[in-house]
């Protein structure tokens, strides 16, 4: 199974999106560099957006991950409630 | 008290729909071949447009608002790191010889992106392509924007980043990317989205973005991290589409599959020789290192692009040729590249120096295999020769690889003593190449590479003096008189960095900075 990662800027509007993707995930890891966080996961990565919303209290539109996203990896499937990354092998 | 039932709202996938099909029409002043003229020559067959997808379903309203919110929160940095003297946190001013490098021969690569996906929205047929075409356009002009924005700031107290405009078309090195970047651009439509969403975006920018600017934000540079990972998260969109454009063009026809594996195998190698540049500005130029090169491509390229070229595999898709030996090259690139620069030094517009002992102890251990058994002693020797007073400097032009316009400096694969050398003969006339893939990419397209513009030719043809220079002159300095057309300033912008002007200024001004 490759691995597929999703890289967020290291900041406050992204913590709560890191913090969803461990929940979420729990074959997911976390791995800190300077200025950004790498989350990286056999097979599959979901965000939620309900996660995130929990997490914060606050609306959360999934499209709001442009913003702090730094790279992805995968094939990806994204709806109004949450976004995949895969890779199809 | 009535509430009024609203009507429910469209959701991504359906909102994407609407924003992307049936925008076209059917042309009937002219015909539609005639409207969309390069869409067939190259081969690529495509039966059904409306199957091309933006995974991301980004619909142009959600794109300005995040756009609008990117570089607000942007220029918020820009402008705190120039009121706060942003300049004096770097960790030193060899740091900037990065910086310099990234604005002379980086920058300017987005430029041409924007020219090409200008011109490929133009030309597809298919409305979504078009829409991300022109997104993808926007977004690049967006990069070149905020880098000169970011990198100005720079340009107020140190050398080397003026002119960058006229260095482009003439450097030596700069040839590098600027016929990476040409070869692209004056390519079809569909090669030039394999070229660059794919091979070069989805497959080699996370080497160039990712590990690098983590790299500036542990050096203290705080507005070179901000612009490159605000570019970043639109290249994350970029790459996400060189994935579905090559499915797209793969699931169209079996008759593509040999046409995309052809550029893949071109592209991914062109990709591999510019970012030898990348390589060399991460292992050497970063004061502080975040990871070694070879970690990065280890990590980028070995493990996210196997995971990629497996995926593809069910099309009959393979790596790409020149895979293995780019994986082997890992070892060596960055330290042939640095070698090249240092004695090349004072032909280059940013500084080169030598290492500290740490340094070098950083390298070895990153570098098991390769450092100490072949460049320590080099970088070791050098160091000696300029304590005692003897810097080396090349004056001799090196030649160049017709192809990547690299100087001869990398070495055969399965030996690192041995530089690797190709030669081809076209039409009475000798070519050579810096490997056996940059010679296949010259025969499969040689009416286009015997045009390529080579800085170390057109020197030796005097077409790179200014006008009112005499070559017969009995004074002349032709290497003086090269670096003057180029617009350097001498002795400021080029050569060693130990005493030079920025060093000087640096140490001065962060003195200031710390005491009344
Ligand atoms: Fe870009
Ligand atoms: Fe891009
Ligand atoms: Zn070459």
């Amino acid at each position: 199974m490759s691995k597929v990662f999703i890289i967020v800027q290291a900041n406050e509007e992204a913590r709560p999106i890191v913090e969803a993707l461990l929940q979420d995930n729990p074959h997911a890891v976390a791995q800190e560099s300077p200025a950004m966080v790498r989350i990286e996961a056999e097979g599959k990565l979901t965000l939620n957006r309900a996660t995130v919303e929990e997490l914060t209290g606050q609306p959360f539109n999934i499209q709001q991950l442009h913003v702090n996203l730094i790279s992805i990896s995968g094939h990806i499937d994204e709806d109004d409630d949450y976004l995949t990354v895969a890779w199809a092998n | 008290m009535d509430m009024k039932a609203t009507k429910k709202k469209l959701g991504i996938k359906e909102r994407y729909a609407h924003m992307t099909r049936g925008l076209g029409w059917e042309p009937t002043y002219q015909p539609a071949d005639a409207v969309f003229p390069y869409d067939k020559y190259e081969g690529i067959k495509i039966h059904d447009w409306d199957k091309w997808v933006d995974p991301f379903r980004l619909t142009m309203d959600a794109y300005w608002k995040y756009q609008g919110e990117k570089d607000r929160k942007l220029y918020a940095v820009i402008d705190a790191f120039a009121q706060n003297n942003g300049h004096l946190n770097i960790t030193d001013a060899r740091y900037l010889s990065a910086i310099k490098l990234f604005w002379q021969g980086v920058s300017p690569l987005e430029n041409y992106v924007v020219q090409g996906f200008a011109r490929a929205g133009r030309h597809f047929r298919g409305e979504a392509s078009r829409v991300a075409c022109q997104m993808q356009a926007v977004d690049e002009l967006r990069h070149y924007q905020t880098q000169a924005h970011s990198i100005s700031n720079y340009n107020k107290y140190y050398n080397g980043f003026h002119s960058q405009r006229h260095m482009w078309d003439r450097v030596w090195y700069l040839s590098v990317p600027k016929s990476f970047g040409e070869d692209a651009l004056t390519a079809g439509p569909f090669e030039f989205l394999i070229a660059i969403s794919f091979s070069f975006e989805y497959v080699l920018t996370n080497l160039l973005f990712v590990p690098f600017m983590s790299g500036a934000a542990y050096n203290g540079d705080m507005s070179t991290v901000t612009f490159g990972f605000s570019a970043q998260s639109d290249e994350s969109r970029h790459m996400t589409l060189g994935i579905e454009a090559i499915k797209f063009l793969l699931e169209q026809d079996p008759a593509n599959v040999p046409i995309v594996q052809g550029w893949i195998d071109k592209w991914f190698w062109r990709g591999s020789k510019v970012l030898a540049l990348v390589g060399m500005m991460m292992d050497y130029m970063l004061p502080k290192r975040v990871m070694s090169w070879k970690e990065a491509w280890e990590i980028y390229a070995e493990e996210n692009g196997g995971a990629l070229f497996r995926d593809l595999a069910r099309y009959g898709i393979r790596p790409p040729k020149g895979w293995a030996d780019a994986c082997e090259a890992k070892d060596h690139i960055s330290h042939q590249v640095w070698l090249l620069f240092y004695e090349y030094g004072g032909a280059a517009a940013f500084h080169t120096w030598s290492l500290t002992n740490e340094e070098l102890d950083w390298l070895s251990a990153k570098y098991p295999d390769s450092f100490d058994k072949y460049y320590r002693p080099r970088l070791e020797f050098l160091r000696d020769k300029h304590a005692r007073g003897e810097r080396v400097y090349q004056s001799t032009l090196p030649t160049l690889c017709t192809t990547c316009q690299i100087p001869l400096c990398f070495t055969e694969p399965g030996d690192p003593t041995k530089i690797s050398h190709r030669e081809t003969v076209y039409e009475d006339e000798k070519y050579v190449f810096c490997s056996v893939h940059c010679q296949e990419i010259f025969c499969n397209e040689p009416e286009k590479f015997v045009q390529s513009w080579l800085p170390v030719n057109q020197i030796y043809q005097g077409n790179c003096f200014n006008p009112d220079v005499d070559p017969t002159a009995p004074d002349f300095d032709p290497l003086k008189a090269v670096l003057e057309y180029f617009k350097y300033n001498l002795g400021r912008d080029n050569g060693e960095f130990e005493g030079s002007e920025d060093q000087r200024n640096f140490a001065m001004w962060r003195g200031q900075a710390s005491k009344n």
